[in-house]
């Protein structure tokens, strides 16, 4: 088990160098930097002056030097400064996670809290007519693209309430900031609640097929007590690891809504780094979004060894 | 894994399979979510082919007067801010649609097939090589992949095909290579190479066609998160540029203000989006089903 961890620690390790490589060549693989972009919107160009700037960027290096720069200042901690606002990259992105992260929380609160009971309900009643409506919801719930389903909401809010709920900042209540929130993250969770109740009424129905629960019928066990007790206890456990897909889940949907919604977090705020071509906060953020999606991974198998004495893996 | 003899199949669960007609009428009696999807995909292929007939207006042309318009006799479903007819909009748009899930989930799926048999069938350095590929392009989601990818190749529909299919292809290409690694175990396998048959003709005339099923499956599945992808792109501003009508970029022209003034704009490209991927999604389920009966839930 000990050396189970390590080995995927240090495949973490490749994995993260790897992607940052990868994203280092993708966002210079094309001809035209930011430089470009400033002197095309200013509609001349001055050779001297683009060189200069340039240079102050350092993207006049070759491109092995520009990324030994940048992965060795990561190294140390230090992200660089953004060329929009020329701020340090950090000042920019820290402050930006709080809002993403309460936000990602809350919708996979909301998936799980949907996802899970109406999954189970679903698998116990299946192929009757409240089996088909569900799987019909679910199914539709993965059809819908989030930015759609944000822009319902809000459309559903101004004409019932002539008001859209706009999260700007922290209003310094938690109560408050988490009643703005869950509007969005119902945006972004009924998607995820969708997945979660596919994979739920699946691995339930997996598991009522099982020997050991015709086992517990044949003994008397009640309906309830054999899909609760017995049945439940094992088809949660692949539910966690869902979990595990969701965060790559969630991020994706979390950056259309916060778009939609307006919200200053890290996810809108990389749409607009990608559209400006500031390297410093694509490079890092996507960095970032990678640490995240990997080491959950890692955490999600950890748990299911923990949560499953049968699985054990080996080095 | 031996291939599955649908009319044999057909005829045990009772089917009529004598006319073509019999076994669709059957299809859709034993899957009629699946037949739903089915006849949402047929509408939305003819939509795209037939474009021409089923509008009235020209889909680019501008026109101040009607700028706004509110759906009525004379557009069906209003006019957005240029005064351009949306319903000719979300007509052509189905093209847009149709040609970026075909383009990248066929080239996902081939790029993905070829990785996939080649690990599968090679193994050794090759393989862990592209194992560990395939798991740096998972460690990102797949909207954010496409973004960097659709930013960093430029705006058009070409790029736009590519920057959803290179996301993609570490799902097939895992799929695929597991089954390899499994089926080149077969005995038929081994027969074919007892005979003297060469590694690269096992490969592609006895692997290959086993693995088709489980693709098939995917594809699917593909097709629609590819048209998601594409409208989401789009929506950001990173998709298929003008004068294309793009689903998704009809709704960011129009979110933010015209959720109050105008909400026909916003509801109806959408519903276009979640219709064709809701059928595909249908005909997804219905298709895994009779593929892959293991999985079948």
């Amino acid at each position: 088990m000990g050396a189970y961890i390590v080995r995927r620690l240090l495949l973490m390790v490749v994995t993260l160098i790897g992607m940052s490589i990868l994203i280092f060549v993708m966002l210079r693989l094309v001809p035209g930097n930011i430089t470009d972009i400033i002197f095309d919107s200013a509609g001349f160009v001055n050779p001297a002056a683009k060189k200069k700037i340039e240079r102050e960027l350092g993207l006049d290096q070759p491109i092995v030097t520009q990324y030994i720069r940048w992965i060795s200042d990561l190294a140390r901690g230090d992200l660089g400064y953004a060329y929009v606002s020329e701020k340090p990259a950090i000042d920019e992105i820290l402050p930006r996670i709080p809002v993403t992260a309460k936000l990602a929380v809350l919708a996979l609160v909301f998936s799980v809290l949907f996802g899970v009971p109406l999954g189970v309900i679903s698998a116990v009643r299946q192929n009757t007519a409240l089996d088909y409506v569900l799987r019909v919801i679910s199914l539709s719930g993965l059809s819908l693209p989030s930015f759609w389903l944000g822009l319902l909401i809000l459309m559903a809010f101004v004409h019932w309430f002539g008001w859209i709920p706009i999260y700007k900042s922290s209003t310094g209540n938690i109560w408050e900031d988490i009643a703005l929130l869950s509007i969005p993250a119902a945006a972004v969770g009924f998607r995820s609640s969708a997945l979660v109740m596919r994979l739920t009424r699946s691995s339930m129905l997996e598991v009522l097929r099982q020997d050991y629960i015709r086992t517990a019928r044949a003994k008397g066990a009640t309906d309830p007590a054999v899909n609760y007790n017995h049945a439940l206890r094992n088809a949660v456990l692949p539910v966690v690891t869902i979990i595990g897909i969701e965060a790559a889940f969630l991020i994706g949907g979390l950056i259309v809504t916060e778009t939609v919604f307006n919200i200053p977090g890290v996810a809108r705020f990389l749409v607009e780094a990608i559209r400006w071509r500031d390297y410093p906060i694509v490079q890092n953020l996507v960095m970032f979004i990678a640490v995240v999606v990997v080491v959950t991974n890692f955490i999600v198998d950890m748990l299911y060894v923990a949560l499953d004495p049968r699985i054990k893996y080996e080095a | 894994m031996a291939l599955i003899d649908h009319d044999a199949e057909l005829s045990r669960a009772g089917a009529n399979v004598s006319s073509r007609l019999g076994s669709v009428v059957f299809f859709a009696r034993r899957y009629p979510l699946g037949a739903v999807g089915a006849l949402i995909m047929i509408m939305f292929v003819a939509t795209a082919i037939f474009a021409d007939a089923l509008t009235t207006y020209d889909p680019f042309s501008t026109n101040a007067r009607t700028s706004l318009a509110p759906p009525g006799s004379a557009h069906v479903l209003g006019a957005d801010f240029m005064g351009r007819d949306v319903w000719s909009r979300i007509v052509y748009g189905s093209r847009i649609s149709l040609a970026v899930g075909l383009g990248a989930t066929t080239l996902g799926c081939l790029i993905g097939m070829v990785i996939g048999l080649m690990s599968g069938f090679f193994g050794g350095w090759f393989d862990l090589l592209v194992q560990r590929l395939m798991d740096i392009m998972q460690s990102l989601p797949l909207l954010v992949m496409a973004l960097v990818m659709a930013a960093s190749l430029g705006p058009s529909l070409g790029n736009t095909i590519i920057a959803i299919a290179i996301p993609l292809v570490p799902n097939v290409a895992r799929i695929i290579r597991s089954n390899t690694l499994s089926l080149r175990e077969m005995p038929f396998v081994e027969a074919a190479r007892a005979v003297g048959m060469s590694e690269p003709r096992i490969a592609l005339q006895h692997v290959l066609p086993n693995t088709l099923a489980p693709l098939i499956v995917l594809a699917t599945a593909q097709f629609g998160s590819a048209i998601l992808v594409e409208s989401a792109l789009a929506f950001l501003g990173l998709g298929v540029p003008e004068p294309h009508p793009s689903w998704g970029r009809m709704l960011s022209e129009s979110a933010a203000e015209y959720v109050r003034t105008a909400p026909y704009l916003v509801i109806f490209p959408g519903l276009a989006i979640s219709a064709v991927v809701f059928g595909t999604n249908l005909l997804g389920d219905a298709i895994r089903d009779i593929l892959d009966p293991r999985q079948r839930v």
